[in-house]
């Protein structure tokens, strides 16, 4: 199952038949640093594939180029057969793209249900309306306090986000994705800044959505990583230098030369 | 975003009443100059609000918000001139003239944020200003003298100050009750959340462009509306209506009275219009009081004066 890439890989990372996502040698450099270096992944319907790598080695700019908030310098990437490559952010997200972000994002003066009930909004019919009170559209916020339950915040639906604590916010984050009603679930590392017991509710929480939605999951906690993925693929310097189900990851040699190192051994092997 | 009663509103409800009550004052006493600062003050406020829906609540700040007045205000003077008095042609054609100037000026101002968008917005006005010095036919720098008010076949005589006065206010406060439904519609929830944070809202689906272009357009075709009123209250219009010192007074209103609330750059225009008159009688160096004023209140209350009401109540 696992394959090795060869130095630039030529083809996908572990293709797979009719995949949601297909990555295909995307390549986008700043300035001499070469962030995303012919990165080639395939994302199966309805698994969990979990990109992980060192600091520094471009799990965020693929993120940001997987979703349209950054424009790659050659490649392309497809959803569901579709070449989205040059897709506005705005279109993917209609084609059932969400996101969270790693650097929480949201609307901070608006409470959390409104952050809700709009990213339903977007997503049901277009928002040129001028005069109806939007806060009274039964729908969306029916489907706000759905999304709000989903992720254990309903009893904070009316609080400011920023009045929210930081793990709230981290739920928040994936609520506003839910509510998209997404195909495609983009997470940046999720548990970013959360304590031990945020972390896993967290962890909790994705191991139920992952038979929902197809969930790519950027993170740094090998742990919920291990615990959580069908797939993983590895980034170093920008490039996949390995993709494959947990067990052949753990075994993998060049994985724990170029990333995990030595502390991180005793996790793998435990 | 409920409303109870707070000190805000009550605020807001006094000055609606007194600025309804104020053409009775003015007849009883004989005070016809009040009731000529307020007209002036009610449109300057409905420009200022219409700076506010896209300032205020849209996050753009727009340095040439005054090109609307002229711009409307040149629409009634042309076609005054041109012998077309009707004011069911002129108010349309301020309308869109001042639409049609936003959505070319929207359309490429909002490929620019921050400081550039402020300098875009406030070059694009400049030119405007330079255009209508330039038209020899309407007066060039000397302006145009409108020697007939707009006409609308008897059913209100702009001539008479109280009719004309109440239209104003109406035009007013209309434009708040627009406003207000807009700010709390799908669309205005979605501008909010631009200002608020784009890159988000272009993650959840929003193309945010487009709901700015069409704020921008809103809130342009509102100060039009002023503009056509500013023109028949002065009779006249000229390059200055739209100087950029005049987009720095609406500036100055929206956020002396506090940027995203709805009232406040009425109540702004009230403060800083009055203050304007008073203090000119007294000096002529007004400027050097209204100026450390201004000052204070925006730096002890950054919502304006609703910002420092609302922190009493």
């Amino acid at each position: 199952m696992l394959k090795r890439m060869s130095n630039p890989p030529h083809s996908g990372g572990c293709p797979v038949a009719d995949p949601l996502l297909r990555v295909d040698k995307l390549v986008r450099r700043f300035g001499g640093v070469v962030a995303t270096d012919h990165v080639s992944l395939d994302v199966a319907n309805g698994e969990l594939h979990a990109i992980i790598g060192p600091n520094g080695a471009g799990k965020t700019t693929l993120i940001s180029q997987l979703t349209g908030h950054l424009a790659p310098n050659s490649g392309s990437v497809w959803l569901a057969g579709r070449d989205i490559t040059n897709l506005p952010a705005y279109r993917r997200s209609a084609l059932g793209l969400a996101r969270s972000f790693q650097i929480t994002s949201l609307l901070k003066d608006f409470t959390a249900a409104d952050n809700v009930a709009l990213a339903a909004q977007a997503h049901s019919g277009h928002s040129f309306r001028f005069l109806a009170d939007a806060r009274r559209e039964a729908p969306l916020r029916r489907a706000a306090r759905a999304a709000l339950e989903r992720v254990g915040l309903a009893v904070r639906a009316e609080v400011l986000v920023s009045k929210l604590s930081h793990g709230e916010q981290r739920e928040l984050e994936l609520a506003v994705a839910l509510a998209t009603k997404p195909r495609l679930l983009l997470l940046d590392e999720p548990m970013a800044g959360l304590g031990a017991t945020e972390s896993a509710r967290m962890v909790k929480l994705l191991s139920e959505l992952r038979h929902e939605v197809t969930i790519v999951l950027v993170e740094h906690d090998m742990e919920a990583v291990f615990a959580l993925a069908d797939r993983i693929s590895v980034l170093v310097y920008g490039r996949v230098i390995a993709s494959g189900v947990p067990s052949d990851i753990r075994r993998n040699e060049e994985v724990k030369r170029a990333y995990l190192g030595d502390q991180h051994v005793a996790t793998l092997h435990g | 975003m409920k409303r109870p009663p707070n000190v805000q509103n009550l605020v807001a409800a006094l000055v609606v009443a007194g600025l309804l009550l104020l053409p009775i004052y003015s007849l009883l006493t004989g005070n016809v100059f009040a009731l000529t600062l307020f007209t002036r003050i009610v449109i300057l406020a409905l420009a200022a609000c219409s700076l506010n829906l896209i300032m205020g609540y849209g996050g753009m700040m727009s340095f040439g918000h005054a090109a609307y007045l002229g711009i409307g205000g040149y629409a009634v003077g042309i076609l005054a001139h041109e012998g077309i008095g009707s004011g069911f042609a002129q108010f349309p054609a301020a309308l869109a003239a001042s639409a049609i100037y936003a959505l070319v000026i929207g359309a490429l101002s909002l490929r620019t944020r921050g400081v550039y968008f402020i300098m875009i917005t406030l070059a694009f006005a400049q030119m405007a200003y330079y255009v209508a010095s330039g038209l020899a036919r309407y007066g060039g720098d000397d302006g145009l003298t409108i020697y007939k008010r707009s006409d609308f076949a008897g059913l209100i005589n702009l001539s008479n100050r109280v009719q004309f006065y109440y239209l104003c206010l109406a035009c007013l406060l209309g434009t708040v009750v627009l406003i207000w439904r807009i700010v709390n519609s799908r669309f205005g929830l979605v501008v909010q959340g631009l200002r608020s944070n784009e890159q988000r809202m272009q993650a959840i689906g929003f193309p945010a462009k487009r709901y700015k272009l069409v704020c921008f357009v809103i809130a342009g075709t509102m100060c039009g509306l002023a503009g056509a009123l500013l023109a028949n209250n002065t009779d006249f219009v000229s390059p200055a209506m739209m100087y950029w010192t005049r987009s720095g007074d609406l500036m100055v209103m929206v956020i002396l009275g506090g940027m995203g609330s709805l009232f406040g750059p009425v109540i702004g225009a009230v403060v800083y219009l009055v203050l304007e008159e008073l203090l000119s009688q007294v000096t002529e160096y007004w400027a050097l009081i209204m100026g450390p004023l201004l000052l204070l209140i925006v730096l002890f209350g950054r919502g304006g004066i609703m910002g420092l009401l609302a922190s009493r109540s």
